[in-house]
C-alpha cells in the first residue's frame, strides 16, 4: 500500500506537485494518468525517496522508503528504460542489481526468462531497442518479487505483442495481491489494464477513483436516434416529443440526434407514441479517452499551436497568387466531446445516404473528413 | 511458503527475504566495475604507460652509461615517469566509477535497490580503491625491479622499495578516490575529469610563469606541492632535486586525508540532494 498525504514539490518557482493526496491499494491494479508534466515522474521519484517531498510524505506500507527494512524486496521500480549503463551487458546488469539487494544469483536468469531476454543476455544493452530496453527494466523490477511495483509508462516504445504481454503481467502481478501502480497517457491501454485510476493534472489531484466511476462520472451517456433521412419532419416531431419528455437534444451535423436524459426504451415508446419511424437507436458510453480529454483540458502544459511559418517563407513574385489550401468545411459544433459519428464505431448506424438531404446543405463533407478536423476543436473553440 | 503475518490481499514472496550488507553492495560493486570497458582501457593504458616509459628511461639511461649522473640518488626513481601519465587514467577511472553512472540514470535503479547512499558511496570507493591499489602497486613494483637490474646505481634501502610500491600504489589510488569523490559532487563525467587535470596540472603550470619577485613565495609553495611534486617526494629528496616539500611517505598520507574529507563532501551531497 502506497499513501500519500499533502505531497507537494516545488524546483525553485515552478511547483511540479502540489498538495497531493492518494492511496494506492494492494490487489488492483492502479493507473496514474496525466498529461506531460503534470508531476507524474516526479511523485513517482518522490515515492522512491529519489527526490524529497518540499512538504507532505509519502510512504509504503506505514515507512518512508529510505526507512524501509529490505527495500528491494519490498518495492521494485521500472522509472526509465535507458536509466542503464549502456557498456554492461544485460545480465552483469541484473546481476550487480541482485548483488546489491541480496537476492541469489539464480533469480537473474529467472527474470531474464519472464522478460524473454534470454537469448540477448550477454549482450551490451547499449544497443537494445526502446522495447527490449523496457522489458531489462521491467526484469530489474520483478528481480526481488516485491509485494509494490511501480511502473512509468511501461508500455512506451513496445510492439503490440509486448503490450499485451504487460497487460497481461501487471493484471497477473495484481491477481497476487501486490501493489500495482502504473503511469501511462495512454488512455486506451488504462481502460484495458487499470482498475482504479488517479488522475493528476499541473501537478495536482484530478480524480481518483474507480475506471467504471470515472467514466462515468466524466461523460454523459447518450443515446443517439435517427430518423428516415427522407423526411425531416419526422425528425421535428420526434425533437419535439423528446423535449417535452424531458430529455436534452442536441442534433449531430449527419442529421442524427443526441438524446440525453431519457432511458432508451422511453426514447422509443415516445417516438412510436409520435408515430415517428426510427433508423437509429443505439446507446453511446464516453471512452476513457474522451473522458480524460474533458477532464485535463484545462490542465494541459504543452499545447501545440500551428506551424504558420512566418517570416520564413520565400516572396513570391508580384502577381502571384498563393494556392489556397484546401480546408475541410468543418460544421462548428457546440459541444467538445463525443466526437461526430463515424462509419465503423458505430456498427447500428445507417449507412450515409449517397446524396446529402436537402434540408441539410451544410453537412457537405463525408464523416471522414469530419473526424480528424474535430481533434483540432478545443483550439478553434478557445 | 507462507508466512504467518501474512496479510489478506498482501503478497509475500517465497524467496527468502534477507538483509542486504555492505558486503552485498561491494559485490556488486566489484561487478559494476569488471563489467564495464572503460575500467579495461583506463587500467591497460595506465600499465602499458608505467611499463613503456618506465622501462624506456631506464634503457636511456642504462645506454647513456655512468655518465647520466644519477648521484647518490638510487634507480628507483625513473619509475615517476610513467607513474605521472598513469595517475590520469586512475583519474579518469575514479571520476567514471560514479559519474558515468549519474550520466546514465543508473544512479536512480542502485538508489530504489540501496537506499543507503553511504553503503554504496563506500562499496564503490572500496572497491576502486582496492582495485587500482593492487594493480598499480604490483606494476610500480615490477617497473623499480627491472630499472634497478638494469641501470648501475647504489643499492636502494628497504623503506626505498616499499615506498617505490606500495607508496606510489597507495597515493595513485588515493589520488584516484580524490577523483571519485569530485565526481559525486560534480556528476557529470567530463566536467570532473577536466576538474582533476586542471588540480593536477594546473599549479605547476602557473608556477612556471610567475616571473614577479614578489611571487616568490606563492612560486615555490606551488612548485613544491603540486600532485607531480608530491608524486615524484615519494621517491625520496635525491629524486625529487632537493625539495623541502613533503617528502617520503608524507604525501601519501597528505593524499589519503584529502581524499577522505572528499568523500565525505561527497557523502554529504549525495543523501541531501535529490537524484
Amino acid at each position: 500500500m502506497i499513501e500519500a498525504v499533502g505531497l507537494t514539490k516545488r524546483y525553485g518557482a515552478k511547483t511540479a506537485v502540489y498538495n497531493l493526496s492518494f492511496q494506492v491499494r494492494p490487489g488492483a491494479v492502479t493507473g496514474f494518468l496525466g498529461p506531460n508534466g503534470a508531476g507524474k515522474s516526479t511523485t513517482m521519484r518522490m515515492i522512491l525517496g529519489l527526490d524529497r517531498p518540499t512538504s507532505g510524505q509519502v510512504t509504503i506500507g506505514g515507512l518512508p522508503f529510505r526507512q524501509l527494512p529490505n527495500a528491494p524486496r519490498q518495492v521494485g521500480a521500472l522509472l526509465d528504460a535507458k536509466a542503464v549503463h549502456g557498456g554492461r551487458t544485460a545480465r552483469n546488469h541484473l546481476l550487480s542489481l541482485a548483488q546489491l539487494s541480496g537476492i541469489p544469483d539464480r533469480r537473474v536468469d529467472e527474470v531474464l526468462g519472464v522478460v524473454g531476454l534470454q537469448g540477448v543476455a550477454k549482450r551490451r544493452s547499449k544497443g537494445f531497442s526502446l522495447g527490449m530496453g523496457q522489458r531489462l527494466g521491467i526484469a530489474a523490477a520483478l528481480l526481488g518479487d516485491p509485494q509494490v511495483l511501480l511502473f512509468d509508462e511501461p508500455v512506451n516504445g513496445l510492439d503490440p505483442e509486448g503490450i499485451l504481454w504487460v497487460r497481461n503481467l501487471m493484471k497477473q502481478l495484481a491477481a497476487e495481491g501486490r501493489t500495482v501502480f502504473v503511469s501511462s497517457h495512454l488512455m486506451s491501454e488504462m481502460a484495458l489494464t487499470a482498475d482504479h485510476l488517479i488522475v493528476i493534472g499541473r501537478g495536482q489531484l484530478m480524480a481518483d477513483m474507480s475506471v467504471k466511476d470515472f467514466i462515468s462520472h466524466n461523460s454523459a451517456d447518450f443515446a443517439r436516434v435517427r430518423t428516415p433521412q427522407t423526411e425531416p419532419e419526422q425528425r421535428e416531431k420526434l425533437l419535439a416529443a423528446l423535449t417535452e419528455a424531458g430529455g436534452q437534444v442536441m442534433p449531430e451535423p449527419d442529421g442524427a440526434l443526441r438524446v440525453t436524459g431519457l432511458p432508451l426504451p422511453r426514447i422509443s415508446d415516445l417516438a412510436h407514441d409520435a408515430d415517428v419511424r426510427l433508423w437509429e437507436l443505439s446507446p453511446h458510453q464516453a471512452s476513457l479517452e474522451e473522458a480524460y480529454m474533458r477532464m485535463t483540458q484545462g490542465a494541459v502544459d504543452y499545447r501545440s499551436t500551428a506551424d504558420e511559418k512566418s517570416g520564413l517563407m520565400q516572396q513570391p513574385p508580384m502577381g502571384h497568387v498563393p494556392p489556397q489550401p484546401h480546408i475541410p468545411e468543418v460544421p462548428q459544433q457546440g459541444f467538445y466531446a463525443p466526437p461526430p459519428p463515424h462509419p465503423g464505431q458505430n456498427p447500428y448506424a445507417a449507412p450515409a445516404p449517397a446524396a446529402p438531404p436537402a434540408a441539410a446543405p451544410a453537412e457537405a463533407p463525408a464523416p471522414p473528413a469530419a473526424a480528424p478536423a474535430d481533434l483540432t476543436k478545443p483550439e478553434d473553440a478557445r | 511458503m507462507t508466512t504467518p503475518y501474512q496479510q489478506p490481499g498482501s503478497y509475500a514472496s517465497p524467496i527468502p527475504v534477507r538483509g542486504a550488507s555492505l558486503g552485498d553492495a561491494l559485490l556488486s560493486e566489484w561487478t559494476k566495475i569488471r563489467s564495464v570497458r572503460s575500467t579495461m582501457w583506463t587500467l591497460g593504458v595506465m600499465i602499458v604507460l608505467m611499463l613503456g616509459i618506465g622501462l624506456g628511461v631506464a634503457a636511456l639511461v642504462s645506454a647513456a652509461g655512468e655518465s647520466a649522473g644519477l648521484g647518490d640518488s638510487s634507480a628507483l626513481g625513473m619509475g615517476f615517469f610513467g607513474v605521472l601519465p598513469g595517475s590520469i587514467c586512475v583519474m579518469t577511472l575514479g571520476v567514471l566509477t560514479i559519474a558515468s553512472e549519474y550520466s546514465t540514470g543508473m544512479i536512480r535503479t542502485t538508489l530504489t535497490a540501496c537506499p543507503s547512499r553511504g553503503r554504496v558511496l563506500a562499496a564503490k570507493a572500496a572497491v576502486f580503491f582496492l582495485l587500482v591499489l593492487t594493480i598499480t602497486t604490483l606494476v610500480a613494483g615490477l617497473v623499480a625491479v627491472i630499472q634497478n637490474a638494469m641501470v648501475e646505481a647504489v643499492e636502494p634501502t628497504g623503506d626505498e622499495w616499499l615506498r617505490a610500491s606500495v607508496g606510489v600504489g597507495l597515493y595513485t589510488a588515493s589520488l584516484g578516490l580524490l577523483s571519485l569523490a569530485v565526481g559525486a559532487m560534480i556528476r557529470h563525467s567530463a566536467g570532473a575529469i577536466t576538474t582533476m587535470i586542471g588540480v593536477m596540472l594546473l599549479p605547476l603550470v602557473a608556477a612556471m610563469f610567475m616571473f614577479s619577485e614578489s611571487l616568490q613565495d606563492l612560486q615555490k609553495f606551488l612548485l613544491e606541492w603540486a600532485i607531480p611534486s608530491q608524486l615524484i617526494g615519494i621517491y625520496g629528496e635525491a629524486a625529487s632535486g632537493g625539495s623541502s616539500g613533503p617528502l617520503g611517505w608524507e604525501p601519501v598520507w597528505i593524499m589519503l586525508g584529502l581524499s577522505v574529507v572528499a568523500l565525505g563532501g561527497a557523502y554529504a551531497t549525495m543523501s541531501s540532494r535529490d537524484v
